[in-house]
């Protein structure tokens, strides 16, 4: 059970302006601005429900993501993760989550992906019955049996990205955090990962939590959608519901094209939250 | 303990990977710190004494600075690149392990090219020990490990000031690197022949003379007195303050990061 209450988030952030003489002068007076990126988010999240969370960038998902995470402490607001608050009990609560964070591996580059599978299985203290088990069911369902002993740096990427999917569920985590998992993979690595994502969300009822921008990621595995923008939790819904939202006012903007595909609605939606 | 083991081969691994860059790396840390030990020679090809110290008692300095350091550096590299964990999001990942924080970042890294370096702190020690005209004692030995060890704790302490710097800035911030690699620098010399206020800098501000300064006089027979025996180990509490303040920083980053 995740459940987030009025959570904002400001960064002070220096003004950096053009020019030498404003570089100078920045130099002996600082001028700060404050920037939120989160302002009053509040959701929950029931055991294995696989929500989406979209918005455009800079909208405050990632702040979002690291908080639950317990990688930031937020100004302001409560965040009840299974019981415990993320900042303050961060190394019980990191042993029950996943995350893959799709832009930065944790996979060591030069040494073969099993190695790193067991460097984590010795860092999470896994009993070597239950990695065995994780590991032979992972490695089948996204077929990577034979890449095991290739070093991180000779995989493509969707080779890589499904490594690093294995990589964040070998400790049996109850919730998986994805941020952007798909991101530049090509169509079959895409698809692998999707069907991956959903069957471990029928089968161990993993709660999957997931950020994206390919909608298509969204229409493939999730029913329920929040959508944020500048900071703010703006819709809260099935796909049904936000496609229904999107097409009423893109029926009104492009005097009377519907919006179908996915993308298309979401930018509609963007547009209207001017966001 | 078992862990650091398993990063340590992790990082054998990955190194052996590319040997010859790692034989060019070690043999480049071997030949800068022979440098540094040709300017020693030459130094006292003119001069019988510096500060009162003959030739060998100055190599013994040397070598249990360089040795310190490079301890410290194959150990606390992680401290030493902290900026490029910070930058990439290693520590984002460091954060989301169930692992004590400093402890990730030590296994971070681990720089075998410090060997280099290492090898040639013992070619020199190897060298002068015999021809210092010290009588090897128990208590005398004992010293010489003190400097050493508590050295490459405070070298330590440096570094992880060095890193928590960087919560605040983001940036390395190169001005840590007189206190480093100017220590171990001009850490060839006894420390007394900078002057009074160096000396009182680096006795009372960053405890570098506590390693190498004091016990040196007790180990070259200057002194009777066995409290500068254990000098050392009092610069062990410079420690908690490096300790303290990277948690601070921590505390920053988590308030602030992104």
């Amino acid at each position: 059970m995740i459940r987030l209450e009025n959570i904002s988030k400001t960064f002070r952030v220096r003004k950096r302006n053009a020019g030498f003489g404003r570089a100078l002068r920045a130099l002996f007076s600082r001028e700060y601005e404050d920037i939120h990126a989160l302002r009053d988010v509040s959701f929950a999240v029931n055991d294995g429900e696989m929500v989406g969370y979209i918005g455009p960038n800079g909208a405050g998902k990632s702040t979002t993501i690291k908080i639950m995470c317990g990688v930031l402490t937020p100004d302001g607001g409560a965040c009840d993760i299974n019981g415990r608050t993320p900042w303050k009990h961060r190394v019980a609560h990191v042993r029950d989550i996943g995350v893959v964070f799709g832009q930065r591996s944790q996979l060591w580059w030069d040494v073969p992906v099993i190695d790193s599978f067991e460097l984590i299985r010795d860092i999470y203290k896994t009993p070597q019955a239950i990695y065995k088990r994780n590991l032979d069911e992972l490695t089948d369902a996204l077929e990577l049996a034979e890449i095991l002993k290739t070093p991180a740096r000779s995989l493509s990427l969707g080779q890589r990205m499904r490594c690093e999917v294995v990589a964040s569920l070998l400790h049996d985590p109850k919730i998986l955090f994805l941020d952007e998992p798909t991101i530049g993979l090509d169509a079959v690595s895409k698809i692998a990962v999707r069907q991956f994502i959903k069957r471990l969300n029928a089968e161990r009822g993993t709660t999957v939590l997931l950020t994206t921008h390919d909608m298509q990621d969204i229409e493939a595995l999730t029913e329920r959608i929040i959508l944020i923008g500048k900071g703010q939790i703006l819709l809260d819904g099935t796909l049904e519901t936000l496609r229904q939202r999107a097409n009423i006012n893109a029926s009104e903007m492009t005097d009377g094209n519907i919006a179908t595909d996915a993308e298309a609605w979401v930018a509609a939606l963007y547009k209207e939250y001017e966001i | 303990m078992k862990l650091y083991a398993k990063y340590f081969s992790m990082h054998i691994k990955s190194q052996m990977q590319y040997k010859l860059s790692f034989f060019f790396t070690c043999t480049g840390q071997f030949l800068v710190a022979f440098a540094t030990f040709l300017s020693i020679h030459f130094l006292f090809a003119r001069f019988d004494s510096v500060g009162g110290f003959t030739y060998e008692e100055v190599l013994i300095c040397f070598a249990v600075m360089i040795m310190a350091f490079s301890l410290s550096e194959l150990i606390g590299r992680g401290f030493d690149r902290f900026p490029i964990l910070l930058g990439n999001g290693g520590f984002d990942r460091i954060m989301v392990r169930p692992r004590n924080v400093v402890f990730q970042v030590l296994a971070s890294q681990v720089e075998f090219s410090r060997l280099g370096r290492f090898i040639q702190a013992v070619v020199v020690l190897a060298f002068a020990l015999p021809r210092s005209g010290i009588d090897w004692t128990w208590d005398k030995i004992l010293t010489l490990i003190f400097m050493i060890v508590c050295g490459a704790f405070l070298f330590f302490g440096l570094f992880v000031i060095y890193a928590a710097f960087t919560f605040f800035t983001l940036e390395g911030l190169e001005f840590m690197n007189i206190l480093t690699d100017g220590g171990r620098e001009h850490g060839r010399l006894p420390f007394s022949v900078y002057g009074d206020g160096v000396l009182k800098f680096l006795t009372y501000v960053v405890p570098l003379a506590l390693v190498q300064y004091y016990p040196l006089l007790y180990l070259t027979g200057r002194t009777e007195d066995m409290r500068y025996m254990f000098v050392p180990i009092l610069a062990l509490l410079f420690l908690i303050p490096c300790r303290a303040f990277f948690k601070l920083g921590m505390r920053k980053y988590k308030s602030t990061g992104s």
